[in-house]
């Protein structure tokens, strides 16, 4: 490896560092140095300089804006913070029994969850490398518990092979690694390899593929105690005299391939998706609900912003509240940053410039129904061992999320009983009313789960085009419009800075509002300082 | 990423199921739904399956434009199509199915200029509109940028 000695030298440089001057200064050094490339995020924000009295009015009291309203204040700002709801969040948001929701169109559901259970109509993974998002969970001491994105023993399903039964993930994995690697070896035995990998290579390759794809001594994949460590047995290992374990047959190479079942795997490969994933304990909103606890005494509530003006000295935001429509009201400061939806400030008077407006309106917002029933009890550990995770179908409902805490409970529990993102699907789920949603997440799911049919007991369907505080689920970027709109939209017009999921090339991720927000105050702080 | 994954299932079978007796009544039904299908059609790609006007506006318009074609206000709107005066240029709902507005999504991959024709006429034929010049699949290719 040509940079060999350099990155020795670097390694050397920064175990001197590191036992010299501790591990905070190591790890700054090895940001420094370009290790630890994993995230954007920079640690703790510092703004230096003084801004001298200078105000910010923060649109949106969502985890981009709340960000702002934060480090805005510990530098020195006035900052006042406008929101929509009645409460902070934004998509940062968990339902709880007795909550209620009014979609547009009217429909109120409350939640008839027990004590407890939740269902998180937004977020609801961290990955691990969204280290801004973990870092303000660190400081605002919020727990968070492993959120099971792989669980082996979940399901894929497809409707139309199998019988429609659905497929263990460990099952469809074992089987599918294990004849891809049966194919390799042999065109590698035969051969065929001969030209590309070098005939040592070729033995090493062979030794690979038997580890990782459960071969036997012939390199072959089939029923046997060797593979059977790998997709699990027809009969386990017990004790005393019913000890000897009896090997599962695999599902066909052809079978996998035909039943499309595949195509789920790259749900447990994407970088996105990677372990340790987490979640906070108790609901997602506890990280909004932590952020408030800090800056909630900035926070104007029910606030429905209808123009923002800007002019030579500061801005002026013109807003009605819910409770009294009638009478319009205003807020000024010197800035403004901005974490509307672009979806909404599309369509609000805005004297930005051309550049910035064009790009306001450059991006549509993708649908996404999430969809939570509540179940007398925990079925599907107790009668099928799964214990958190996710399933994927090719039914309307996509997936199905079991709960990743609460595990071997007697009692009810709530699953996440569809997840759609995007697609046909989306849509028409969209379109029906809320209870018609519930029923046919049970129907569906019912093909999956058949405990469904007696044991469900109440749900609640959130359909994020139909969500009044976004009207969609996130920023829709095509790659045309992020090429030709997406720095205009991201640099300050005047004094005017826009903040979100939308602001970041993290679409749809609690770590993208969060560092869109930290990078455009790092941007407004050098302006003010400098003028 | 997810939408290329979604585009790459093949078999766009259609699932109509007789609609459910709603369970339990947990949610509460606005006012003016408007038309409701007796059976409901489930598209299983990206792509939808629904072909006649009034499936398409049930099934994928009424999501935001709510079953009366009114429209619906929260910290943003979406317009009402009702009793449109904008809808007597054809060409310019044409325009919005085909490549969508502001927050708006392009349905251009999703629907075929059959369906989008379909969707537009019937739109532009309901809910207080009476614009009898029908659009063409033609006119939809045309519009595709």
């Amino acid at each position: 490896m040509p940079d060999e000695p350099l990155t020795v030298r670097r390694r050397d440089l920064l175990s001197l560092i590191g036992a010299m001057a501790g591990s905070a200064a190591m790890y700054h050094a090895m940001t420094a140095l370009g290790f630890a490339s994993e995230s954007r995020y920079q640690g703790p924000i510092r703004l230096q300089g003084d801004p001298k009295g200078a105000s910010v009015l923060i649109l949106g009291a969502g985890l981009a804006g709340m960000t702002a309203a934060l480090e805005l204040r510990k530098a020195g700002y006035k900052v006042q913070v406008l929101e929509f709801n009645d409460r902070a969040g934004g998509r940062n948001w968990s339902l709880r029994g007795g909550d209620s929701f009014v979609e547009l169109g009217g429909f109120k559901q409350t939640c008839k969850f027990d004590d407890g259970l939740y269902l998180n109509p937004g977020p609801w993974r961290i990955p691990y490398h969204h280290r801004a998002l973990l870092d303000y969970c660190k400081r605002f001491n919020v727990a968070l518990e492993p959120f099971i994105q792989l669980n082996h023993n979940a399901y894929l399903h497809a409707s139309r092979a199998f019988g429609g039964v659905p497929q263990r993930i460990r099952w469809v994995k074992a089987d599918f690694q294990g004849q891809v690697s049966e194919l390799l070896a042999k065109v590698t035995s035969q051969g065929k390899l001969d030209e590309v990998v070098s005939k040592q290579d070729q033995d090493i390759l062979l030794q690979a593929l038997r580890s990782w794809g459960a071969l036997d001594r012939d390199y072959r994949y089939r029923a046997s105690l060797i593979s059977s460590e790998y997709r699990g047995y027809a009969e386990a290992p017990g004790g005393g005299l019913t000890a000897m374990p009896l090997p599962s047959d695999p599902v066909g190479l052809s079978d996998i391939l035909k039943s499309q079942l595949w195509r789920y795997l790259h749900n447990f490969a994407n970088y996105n998706f990677q372990t340790t994933m987490f979640q906070p304990v108790g609901g997602m909103d506890m990280i909004g609900k932590a952020f408030v606890k800090e800056v909630g005494d900035l926070i104007r509530y029910n606030a429905r912003v209808t123009e923002i003006l800007q002019d030579d000295r500061g801005v002026t935001v013109t807003y009605v509240d819910a409770k009294n429509p009638k009478s319009p009201l205003q807020a000024r400061a010197d800035w403004c940053v901005c974490t509307i939806p672009l979806s909404i400030l599309s369509q609000l008077k805005v004297n930005a410039g051309a550049a910035m407006k064009a790009a306001i309106d450059a991006v549509p917002y993708a649908g996404s129904v999430k969809i939570g029933l509540q179940f007398r009890r925990r079925f599907w550990e107790e009668d099928d061992a799964i214990y958190g995770g996710i399933s994927y179908t090719d039914l309307p409902i996509r997936q199905i999320g079991y709960p990743n805490s609460g595990y071997n409970r007697t009692g009810p529990g709530v699953l996440l009983g569809a997840y759609l993102f995007d697609g046909a699907n989306t849509y028409e789920f969209t379109a029906m009313p809320p209870d018609e949603r519930v029923a046919r997440a049970v129907e569906f799911g019912a093909m999956i789960h058949p405990q469904y049919k007696s044991e469900f007991e109440n749900g609640i369907a959130v359909a994020w085009h139909r969500v009044p505080f976004t009207l969609g689920c996130s920023g829709d970027w095509s790659d045309d419009a992020r090429t030709q709109h997406y720095r205009n939209l991201c640099e300050i017009d005047g004094r005017i800075v826009l903040a979100g999921e939308h602001a970041s090339a993290l679409p749809a991720w609690q770590e993208g509002a969060i560092l869109s927000s930290l990078d455009a105050i790092t941007r407004l702080h050098e302006r003010v300082v400098k003028t | 990423m997810r939408r290329s994954n979604a585009k790459a299932l093949p078999h766009a079978a259609l699932a109509t199921i007789a609609l459910l007796v709603l369970l339990r009544g947990q949610g509460t039904r606005a006012e003016d739904d408007g038309p409701v299908l007796k059976s409901r059609t489930f598209s299983s790609g990206y792509r939808f399956v629904e072909m006649s006007g009034e499936e398409l506006y049930v099934n994928v318009c009424r999501g935001c434009h709510m079953g009366d074609a009114l429209g619906a206000t929260g910290a943003g709107a979406y317009p009402s199509l009702a009793s449109d005066r904008n809808l007597e240029a054809s060409g310019y709902a044409v325009d919005l199915v085909v490549n969508g507005r502001r927050g708006m999504p392009s349905f251009a991959d999703m629907m075929s200029d059959d369906q989008i024709a379909a969707v537009v006429n019937y739109l532009r034929t309901h809910f207080g509109n009476n614009y009898q010049d029908a659009v063409t699949p033609a006119d939809v290719h045309g519009a595709r940028r």
